[in-house]
């Protein structure tokens, strides 16, 4: 039992982090039908930031400036490079993007070499702030999912009790018609890009010390966070809160719970002492497919229900 | 005179409003059938549910006596019928002879053939040959589409309709945008392709209706008001009501 | 008529370099290049049959180049120890193909279903599935250290081997414009004449009769078929196999290599793999910032050239053939457009090296060699004499490409008007 909440705790924060790049995601690709494939660089720039400023300053003020710095390089990228791109359409918008994503990893190999870089958990919060039925629960852990609920509320009451909160909710779902009533778009999206980037930006912050801070990280998150808006549903906000939980607490207990597939192969007639591949197969547990899994259901889902589960639109 | 095509109590819905609201309809088979009616009276959308691109609501529309709605715009194709776009719907990057030749391809038989060449294919040359003729764009057989005049597009439009030698020919809208010599060729050339074949023609363009058309059917509010020759039609008071006095010589 | 000698010249100029290029530069290095630029060329006119002439971006493609050179590997391995039967090793690239073909028909009926930006996302998805997959099942894949084979097996016809570079060269070479024609041929045939019709307007297409699924999913299956032939040299070729092969990385170089030669053209995707083949080679020596570079010139292609490089030179296909005089009048402002373009290239490159060797606080020398000249980055005079240089490269830029573009539109609307007459 105490193993499950564990996993629960530690899975929803990872869900939470998910979260906030994929909220990120979600208010691009609504707002201006762009999937971000750099989203992930982002979330990296922020990690690599915030090591850099927390060495020279201290971690609160890269807290605070980190995410500001990425969320400015976002817009700027959206005004100097993607903006130019969009009148060839959606496939250039994506191969941009994706160019992106190569150019800021080759960036920062470059500036801050290909080594992972030893971004540490600050040390005020380096501590046990409780322990239950016998596991520990980290200081820095209960402070990454306050940030993230916090900044989750935040959103949730920006959206539905601002006006600008209003005008993006309208422009994620009917974005030309916005546009009509004569709101500046150009300018929304501007911003709107800056503020998904800012936070993809806080949560490289505030993960990086805890996932590690190298210049792999964001091709091996990228795919996930796809994963986890295709499945929540493109243009859904709730969706993709759902998603990231549901896919961050699989990872874990998926390894926590070391399931192992051997009787189902067995029925099929494939057992371990068959030697080569089948070995493998028989051998195969929750724990070793887990990085395969949400690609897994990233492709079923695409295959029979694109618009995801709580979608608005189709990709 | 046998119908080619039917359409029975047939109803389209967007979300919660009705577009095309239980519209009767016969076309015989070998006639020249106008739809004409004020704009927004759902005459594309009618297009659009008898070649396939939407699907009905409800009711049934069938060819030749087969159910064809909700059927797929290519099953729809293969069975006879073709249609023309009323905002043009060609292959911009390909040649004028290109654009005709892969409406042909498919009816026939090339289908999905990767293993010989299709210039060799004289089947295929000959009728993209007389069509071309029969638009009359022979001397611009090798120009990019896109870079077209608007006049010529609607003819090319045309000419991709009937790649596929319908024997049901549907136009939305295809002197549209056109100068009155441009309309007048370009109604000679509609004359002469749907000798034999049965067309079903939306126009603004009245003079282009009365000069073309047998019969002539009138969709106001997604229902069908009228059905019958052009002169009845011309002195129908519903039909005169619903244009408020637009129907010119 | 000349058209039909003007048909073959092509070939016979492929023919001629693919024989005689290893003649000309002889060096183990340059025959190193050769072979893998022959492996790229058939990789990336395959994959330009799905995004060039299918309109169909994958970001996963390489699953079916890498799964058939795993495949290839084991194969030859399995001849050594008499446990698969003896199949020529000239032929495997079939048996290759095939590999690629049956994962294609598989994982294309299941992505072809839907278009555009789900497609790539499908592809993506199964692209990271089979990386992953690379790790957990060993014994198939052996995870990050790769399986390795040896060549040099089976009956000795006429004394080949295929142990010798230059004899997997010329092997390479004939596979090479046996895939190439063959893909050309398709382009002519009523299938590849379908397939850019459904690129362009797909609704059309089916309105005229064509099942756009079927269409595209023959193209993918084709597509992966030719991949797959790649993947089987590349194995033969390099005797080994590892997880890059299936992994995004690949996915990525032969999208770049496609993407800057030019989508639209078939030559492009020739053009882009002999570039960025030999760039990688020859540059990744000299520069650790190699890759950036090319990152870069992806992002312009994609920003101010997205026809590529084929597509700038056959911009200038209808003055060739309308009205070739006014060729001549490019000519200058070309010229100065791409001398400031060097200038720039140079000051800003310079720059960029500079900062990359300083920002590397290892124990590095503060020597560098940059453009064959011994520099010290310590001092102040390099980073001041490149910054001019770079300035001056834009100044000239701004100037010249306005320049440049007047010129141009007036030429080209010359042409049209000879044209549409």
């Amino acid at each position: 039992m105490e193993i499950f909440l564990f996993s629960l705790f530690n899975g929803l924060l990872y869900g939470m982090m998910l979260f906030l790049l994929a909220s990120g995601l979600t208010l691009i690709f609504s707002m201006m039908g762009v999937l971000n494939f750099a989203h992930a660089s982002f979330f990296m720039l922020g990690a690599y930031f915030a090591y850099t400023i927390s060495t020279l300053v201290g971690f609160i003020p890269a807290l605070i400036v980190a995410p500001i710095l990425v969320g400015v390089i976002g817009a700027l990228v959206e005004k100097y490079g993607l903006r130019p791109v969009h009148k060839f359409g959606h496939v250039a918008e994506l191969l941009f993007t994706f160019g992106l994503a190569f150019l800021i990893e080759e960036v920062v190999q470059l500036i801050w070499g290909r080594v992972a870089m030893d971004y540490q958990i600050p040390a005020f919060l380096k501590f046990t702030a409780f322990s239950w039925q016998g596991l520990d629960y980290q200081a820095y852990r209960v402070f990454m999912l306050l940030v993230s609920v916090g900044i989750f509320v935040a959103l949730y009451w920006v959206l539905t009790r601002t006006r600008v909160g209003l005008i993006i909710q309208a422009a994620l779902s009917h974005s030309a018609m916005t546009g009509a009533l004569g709101h500046n778009v150009e300018r929304v999206f501007m911003v709107t890009f800056g503020f998904g980037c800012a936070l993809a930006g806080v949560a490289g912050v505030i993960g990086g010390n805890v996932l590690g801070t190298e210049p792999a990280m964001a091709l091996q998150l990228g795919p996930i966070v796809f994963v986890v808006i295709v499945i929540g549903g493109l243009g859904s906000l709730g969706g993709a809160l759902v998603a990231s939980i549901f896919i961050g607490v699989l990872d874990f207990m998926a390894n926590s719970y070391d399931l192992s597939f051997a009787p189902f192969f067995s029925l099929l007639g494939i057992s371990a002492d068959m030697g080569g591949t089948w070995t493998d197969l028989a051998s195969l547990s929750s724990a070793n497919i887990a990085p395969v899994l949400p690609y897994l259901l990233l492709v079923l889902m695409l295959i029979f229900r694109p618009r995801g589960l709580f979608g608005t639109r189709d990709v | 005179m046998s119908a080619i095509l039917a359409l029975n109590n047939v109803r389209k819905n967007f979300g919660a409003t009705e577009i095309i609201v239980g519209v009767d309809l016969e076309i015989h088979n070998g006639e020249r059938h106008a739809i004409i009616g004020p704009n927004g009276a759902g005459k594309s959308t009618l297009f659009n549910l008898i070649s396939g691109r939407y699907p009905v609501t409800s009711g049934t529309i069938t060819l030749r006596g087969e159910d064809i709605h909700n059927h797929t715009p290519f099953e729809i194709n293969r069975r006879g019928l073709g249609r023309s776009f009323q905002v043009t719907n060609i292959f911009p990057n390909m040649s004028v002879f290109e654009n005709i030749r892969i409406g042909v391809l498919w009816d026939l038989g090339c289908k999905y053939a990767f293993w010989r060449f299709v210039a060799r294919d004289k089947a295929v040359q000959e009728r993209t040959e007389s069509i071309l003729e029969k638009i009359g764009m022979s001397a611009r057989r090798d120009v990019p589409a896109g870079l077209l005049s608007y006049a010529d597009q609607r003819a090319l439009e045309i000419g991709i309709t009937l790649g596929s030698d319908p024997d049901l020919i549907i136009l939305d809208e295809p002197t549209a945008g056109m100068s009155h010599s441009e309309t007048d060729q370009a109604v000679s050339m509609i004359k002469e392709v749907s000798q034999d074949k049965t067309l079903v023609v939306v126009e603004h363009d009245m003079g282009v209706v009365f000069g073309l058309a047998d019969r002539i059917s009138v969709l106001v509010y997604g229902q069908i008001i009228a059905t019958d020759v052009p002169d009845k039609i011309r002195s129908n008071k519903a039909v005169q009501e619903a244009y408020l006095g637009a129907v010119e010589e | 008529m000349m058209g039909n000698a003007q048909k073959v010249v092509p070939w016979l100029v492929l023919a001629l370099l693919l024989v005689f290029l290893p003649v000309w530069f002889n060096s183990s290095f340059a025959l190193t290049i050769l072979s893998r630029i022959g492996i790229m060329i058939i990789f990336a006119i395959a994959y330009n049959m799905l995004l060039g002439q299918g309109g169909m971006l994958s970001f996963g493609h390489a699953v079916y180049f890498g799964m058939s050179g795993y495949f290839t590997v084991h194969f030859i391995g399995g001849m050594q120890d008499a446990a698969t039967p003896y199949f020529p090793i000239s032929l495997l690239p079939i048996l290759g193909g095939l590999i690629g073909l049956i994962l294609g028909i598989l994982i294309g009926y299941v992505s072809t279903r839907r278009a555009g930006t789900t497609f790539a996302m499908i592809s993506l998805g199964f692209g990271e599935m089979f990386t992953a997959l690379t790790l957990v099942l060993v014994a198939f894949f052996n995870g990050e250290e790769g399986i390795q084979a040896d060549r040099w097996v089976g009956p000795e016809p006429l004394g080949i081997t295929f142990g010798p570079d230059i004899q997997v060269y010329y092997l390479i070479a004939i596979w090479t414009f046996i895939a190439v024609a063959a893909m050309f041929i398709l382009t002519k045939t009523p299938f590849g004449r379908v397939s850019n019709a459904v690129r362009d307007n797909p609704e059309r297409a089916e309105f005229v009769g064509y099942n756009t699924q079927r269409v595209r999913w023959l193209a993918f299956a084709l597509s992966s078929f030719f991949a797959g032939l790649a993947g089987a040299l590349y194995a033969v070729n390099y005797e080994h196999i590892g997880f890059e092969t299936v992994s995004a990385a690949t996915s990525g170089l032969v999208l770049f290599m496609v993407y800057i030669g030019g989508v639209r053209n078939f030559l492009g995707p020739i053009i882009g793999a002999v570039l960025i083949t030999v760039l990688d080679s020859v540059l990744s020596d000299f520069s650790e910032a190699w890759f950036l570079y090319l990152g870069v010139i992806f992002i312009i292609t994609v920003m101010f050239a997205p026809e590529g490089l084929a597509g700038l030179i056959f911009m200038h296909e209808p003055i060739w053939k309308a009205k070739p005089a006014l060729l001549r009048a490019l000519f200058v402002p070309y010229l100065m457009a791409l001398g400031a373009t060097l200038v720039a290239c140079v000051g800003l490159i310079g720059l960029f090296e500079l900062f990359y060797h300083v920002s590397q606080d290892l124990v590095v020398p503060d020597e560098m060699n940059l453009f064959g000249i011994v520099t010290d980055t310590a001092s102040v005079l390099p980073w001041i004499v490149y910054a001019v240089i770079a300035g001056v490269g834009l100044f000239l830029c701004r100037e010249a490409y306005p320049r440049t573009k007047m010129v141009w539109d007036d030429v080209i609307s010359e042409t049209r008007a000879a044209l549409v007459q």
